[in-house]
């Protein structure tokens, strides 16, 4: 149950310097996860992403079990002394049918970004030996087009509000209103932070960062970026069939 | 120094203790019929905690001293502990606590899962910064409408409940701050509150429950002694919590019903 | 695990390798790096330290000010002149807030956590530096935000620590309801962002980065403490966030999730259909765990200092992380024992309070096996063990309190009264206080290089332990009778006036006890640079962080990776030739 812990046998320095003999490049102070090792940084990413993700979920679940409680709890009429129930659904706009349709688009790109980090992350490790050529840069940069399409979900939410505002809706027209802002509006912060990690990323490779940290990088705002895409699909749910 | 520690919390022991059986200070005189069953109960919690207390204690004080490092003495005793000591100190503690609550819910249970008796008095208490209103319903029995938009906090009484005094069901209701009542007879409270959150507190009935605005709860006690019991809020309500406090003025029957019939005869 | 080696490796072998893995954790020149964004948790630790000292001083400066007008409501003090009911209030709400999120929640776990979780399992840093650094600038950032209350309009907050709509909703319901309200909401969802960021951090870095030899169940149990402390801040912070937005919504936007249709000052207000109660079950959901954080690593720290301090290992290990985990699990089953009198459900209110009689039955475990590690040990008297006696003898009065107000029953006459207010300062405030002031003095002398002075911190110890028994005790007197809580004064009741002795007497016990505290404050400070100069295990402790320099050089173990053997309480194993055994010490072989 040790965590792994680099320890060499004189004989065979080859083990326990993650697989190519040589000595890990100096990372530089500030983005260094104490490790040099590839597969012990990215789990270790992984593992914290996940610790993270579960603070958010917690974030979502009390918001859902608001939600329900709201929508159940029949309040006093002051006038009446009347148990009344003021839960009206809104009628939620189609244009977030497509904002969900480009989400989970993005999440396809995204997907297709992280694997192509990883196959380069692996190829660099090659890329010393002789005979061994890294590949030509590749066309599309999956990663910019996530980051349009999650620029698109967001400005798509944005639009919605409008029209929802439009038809009468605002934040504190009624309960579910107030509840439709703000579960959209709450993950809206959320996805946008992932562009941002997006973004960092990116530029993680265009200022020529080392494949296996841009690797890890990507991996990471991966899965968060599934998760963002799995969160919406729950919330837009919630919204619609939870009555 | 392990003498010295001995000494400080085996007196801090006694001292904290010794106030607790003299009963220096403690619970009002009971006047509620539910006040002995509740005082019973904590009676034992407090003879049973008190053991553990003082045990707990003592046995602290007696071990820092007993077991100081001494010069010339054995070395300490290499143990990691003890399995079975650990399953019987953890059983006993479960049975000593899961127990007491049981004891005390069949109080609990007889108190709040049932609703009043038919013949109850009730009793509207409605809290609002900073003072309690007490609303009789008067000879129809029924409470009279009121309106949000007719409170009128300053002008006190009736406006200070938002009474809608169109409705013939408030002709006879009786708005007091003072509340009374007949003893030996159950009263229903229902519990509003207009502003924020209040909590109507007689501590000598053994009686406590928050005042929620959108809520009219209703809950009930038997005053058993007649006597002049005073009223706390015991919810934060803003500024002038301190002071929001009020009266329960227990009565015979007979006074009550003169009280009662002096208020209505002055609303004519 | 990949790569590892069979037994032949020894501790050179490492030293050579480890140099080159952590050349890349190189030392971080110029100030700001080194002392303003610094990424070393050490740093980073004693950050969080500093902040939680002077929020301790401003929490306790609040309280004087508190039990002075408690008993002398008119009087004009200098500088603050007179004390209105109001501020009365204001000053109650920011000394709680402050003291439970930016001293209790911060100095233990942020603090020594940061600073010593990853020594004490082997590793260099935290899992994720750079988060760290935010986690501590997001938290002071919060701490500014929430000082800054009181110096807008309106003054702070006066809804308590708990902060319950209407009244936190309402700028109506009172002064300091305007923006000074939204400035503590916004300070708390900033704490909570910080304690997100930070439970992260010591979840994985607990999980991943454990040295060679260190399984879970040879951590120190001040590191098991850290680790159950995380994983509940993880899933409380959250509950605490999404209700202070839900606040922020219905002061500002005009929503009603907490907000019913109510009359303010002869006023409608512009809400209707909210539940008061959805914000304390959401709050007391993160309450309750909340409590537990605070007092999760002082009671490791406890079980670290009684068994080196006894020389003798912990009475039950296993059970004693066992009851850590149930006190974590059950933490999240008990929150509506603070809402038995709120309107909920009485069957609720019987299911909360049962779970609530089990929760104490591993503090009561704990606490027999602080006892069991006592009993035939060899006690020194240093200061830090000083303290972690009265940290029991505190746990076990507050302890005894709460059997009473866990019954629905007796809280009939007891919530919102003193009782209350005694029972969680004991168990919550002072235990938990005892623990930082145990850390502080144990730990000082690696953190600086010093010992603190001895014969001072034996003059705080006495003034604290017995000045906090004699304000907090009482109060539990006070509450049998009938005192309610957070009444800015006494003069409106006649049962409360014929209490106002006592209340006088907590007062000057208040006085003398904060007072004392400077004596602490001096100690810590003159030591840095005049205290005696310390070896590097100057109490002859097993644990990893005694096996490093004093200070810890930046990668913390000088280019050595640690490799574990023992447990972390090999203390007078018969036949060792000392009556320690290091815990990377591979020649003693300890039965276990």
């Amino acid at each position: 149950m040790a965590s792994y812990t680099p320890t060499v046998s004189l004989d065979d320095p080859r083990t326990s310097t993650g697989g190519n003999g040589h000595i890990p490049p100096h990372h530089h102070d500030g983005d260094d996860f104490g490790s040099s090792f590839f597969d012990v940084r990215l789990r270790r990413a992984r593992l914290g992403l996940v610790v993270g993700l579960t603070g958010i979920v917690m974030i979502f679940i009390s918001f859902s079990s608001a939600y329900v409680v709201r929508q159940g709890l029949p309040t006093l009429d002051p006038r009446t002394d009347v148990l009344l129930h003021d839960w009206f659904p809104v009628p939620l706009p189609r244009l977030l049918l497509v904002n969900t349709a480009v989400l989970l688009i993005s999440s396809l790109t995204m997907e297709i970004a992280r694997r192509q980090a990883a196959r380069k992350a692996a190829l660099a490790q090659l890329a010393s030996v002789p005979g061994v050529s890294m590949p030509a840069k590749e066309g599309v940069s999956w990663l910019a087009l996530t980051v349009v399409l999650g620029l698109s979900f967001l400005a798509g939410q944005w639009m919605a509000w409008r029209e929802l505002a439009a038809s009468g809706f605002y934040v504190a027209s009624s309960p579910s209103s107030s509840f439709v802002y703000l579960l959209t509006g709450m993950h809206g912060v959320h996805l946008f932070g992932g562009v941002v990690a997006l973004l960092t990323a990116g530029a993680a490779s265009l200022l020529r960062r080392p494949a296996d940290s841009q690797a890890i990088a990507v991996d990471v705002t991966g899965w968060y970026w599934h998760f963002m895409a799995f969160l919406w699909v729950y919330i837009l749910c919630l919204l619609e069939f939870v009555h | 120094m392990g003498l010295v520690l001995l000494v400080i919390i085996w007196l801090i022991t006694f001292i904290s203790a010794y106030f607790f059986i003299a009963k220096t200070w403690w619970l009002p005189t009971g006047a509620s019929a539910a006040a002995a069953g509740i005082d019973h109960h904590f009676t034992t919690t407090y003879i049973l905690m008190g053991i553990v207390f003082v045990a707990a204690q003592v046995l602290l004080g007696l071990f820092a001293w007993k077991y100081r490092d001494r010069a010339a003495g054995s070395p300490a005793r290499y143990s990691h502990g003890n399995n079975t000591l650990e399953i019987v100190w953890t059983v006993l503690t479960l049975i000593l606590f899961v127990g007491l609550n049981l004891m005390s819910s069949s109080i609990w249970a007889s108190e709040r899962f049932r609703s009043a008796e038919p013949g109850a008095l009730q009793v509207e208490v409605t809290g609002m910064q900073f003072a309690w209103y007490f609303r009789y319903a008067g000879p129809d029995g029924k409470f009279g409408a009121t309106n949000p938009e007719l409170i009128d906090p300053s002008a006190g009484g009736e406006s200070a409940i938002g009474l809608d005094t169109t409705d013939p069901a408030s002709k006879d209701d009786v708005v007091t701050g003072t509340m009374y009542a007949p003893v030996n007879r159950e009263v229903e409270v229902i519990l509003r509150a207009h502003d924020v959150i209040h909590s109507f507190f007689v501590p000598s009935m053994r009686f406590k429950q928050d005042a929620v605005p959108g809520l009219a709860i209703h809950m009930h006690f038997t005053p058993i002694s007649t006597g002049d019991y005073e009223i706390a809020c015991a919810e934060l309500c803003g500024l002038g919590h301190y002071k929001m406090h009020g009266m329960l003025k227990v009565v015979s029957q007979e006074d009550f019903d003169k009280w009662l019939a002096a208020r209505e005869a002055e609303k004519q | 695990m990949a790569g590892s080696t069979g037994g032949g490796e020894t501790i050179m072998a490492t030293r050579e390798l480890a140099a080159h893995e952590l050349h890349a954790h190189a030392a971080p020149q110029g100030f700001i790096r080194k002392w303003v964004f610094s990424l070393d948790h050490k740093v980073i630790g004693l950050q969080y330290y500093f902040l939680a000292l002077t929020a301790v001083f401003v929490g306790m400066f609040l309280s004087l000010l508190m039990r002075i007008h408690l008993i002398w409501p008119n009087v004009s003090l200098p500088l603050v002149g007179e004390i209105k009911p109001e501020t009365y209030l204001s000053l109650l709400t920011m000394h709680g807030t402050i003291m439970v999120f930016f001293v209790l929640t911060t100095a233990p776990q942020g603090g020594f956590g940061n600073y010593f979780l990853p020594i004490q399992i082997g590793a260099a840093d935290m899992a994720f530096p750079v988060l760290n650094m935010l986690s501590f600038w997001v938290t002071f950032l919060g701490y500014i935000v929430m000082l800054s209350a009181f110096f807008v309009v309106g003054g702070a907050p006066l809804h308590g620590w708990t902060g319950y709509p209407p009244l936190s909703a309402l700028q109506s319901a009172g002064p300091g309801e305007g923006p000074g309200a939204d400035l503590w909401v916004i300070s708390i969802a900033l704490f909570c962002v910080g304690a997100l960021m930070s439970a992260l951090n010591f979840i994985t870095t607990t999980l991943d980065m454990r040295a060679r030899g260190m399984s879970m169940m040879r951590m120190p149990l001040t590191c098991w403490a850290w680790f159950i402390t995380a994983i509940l801040g993880l899933l409380a912070f959250g509950v605490l966030f999404s209700a202070g937005i839900l606040l922020l919504m219905d002061r500002n936007a005009g929503t009603s999730f907490f907000v019913p249709l109510v009359v303010v000052n002869g006023q409608l207000v512009a809400h209707k259909g909210g539940s008061p109660l959805l914000w304390q079950h959401l709050f007391w959901f993160f309450g309750h765990p909340e409590v537990y954080i605070a007092i999760l690593p002082a009671m490791g720290l406890c079980s670290q200092l009684v068994s080196v301090f006894s020389r003798k290992p912990i009475f039950g290990y296993k059970a004693m992380v066992y009851a850590m985990l149930s006190i974590g699990l059950l933490g999240f089953m008990v929150w509506g024992h603070h809402m038995f009198m709120s309107g909920m459900s009485p069957y609720s209110a019987f299911a909360f309070s049962i779970m609530t009689m089990a929760i104490g039955v591993p503090s009561a475990i704990k606490t027999f096996n602080w006892l069991g590690t006592l009993w035939g040990g060899r006690i020194r008297f240093y200061s830090p063990m000083l303290f972690a006696i009265g940290f029991v003898s505190l746990f076990v009065s507050g302890g005894i309190s709460g059997p009473f107000l866990a019954q629905p029953v007796l809280d009939i006459p007891l919530h919102d009264t003193y009782f209350v207010t005694g029972h969680f300062h004991l168990i919550m405030g002072v235990a938990s206080i005892f623990g930082i002031f145990a850390a502080t003095y144990y730990w000082f002398p690696k953190m600086f290089g010093r010992m603190m002075s001895e014969s001072l911190a034996r003059w705080h110890f006495w003034f604290t332990f017995v000045g906090t028994y004699a304000i907090f005790m009482p109060m539990h007197y006070l509450g049998m009778a009938g005192a309610t809580r957070r009444y800015s004064q006494f003069t409106e009741l006649a049962y409360l006036r014929n209490l106002i002795p006592l209340q006088k007497f907590i007062t000057y016990a208040a006085i003398v006890t904060i007072a004392g505290q400077f004596i602490f404050l001096f100690n810590l400070f003159w030591s840095m640079k005049y205290g005696k100069k310390a070896s590097d295990n100057p109490w002859e402790a097993t644990t990893l962080e005694w096996t490093t320099a004093t200070p810890p050089p930046h990668d913390n173990f000088g280019g050595l990776t640690p490799v574990v053997y023992n447990g972390p309480y090999e203390y007078s194993v018969p036949g060792a030739p000392r009556d320690y055994v290091m815990q990377n010490d591979p020649a003693t072989v300890a039965a276990h």
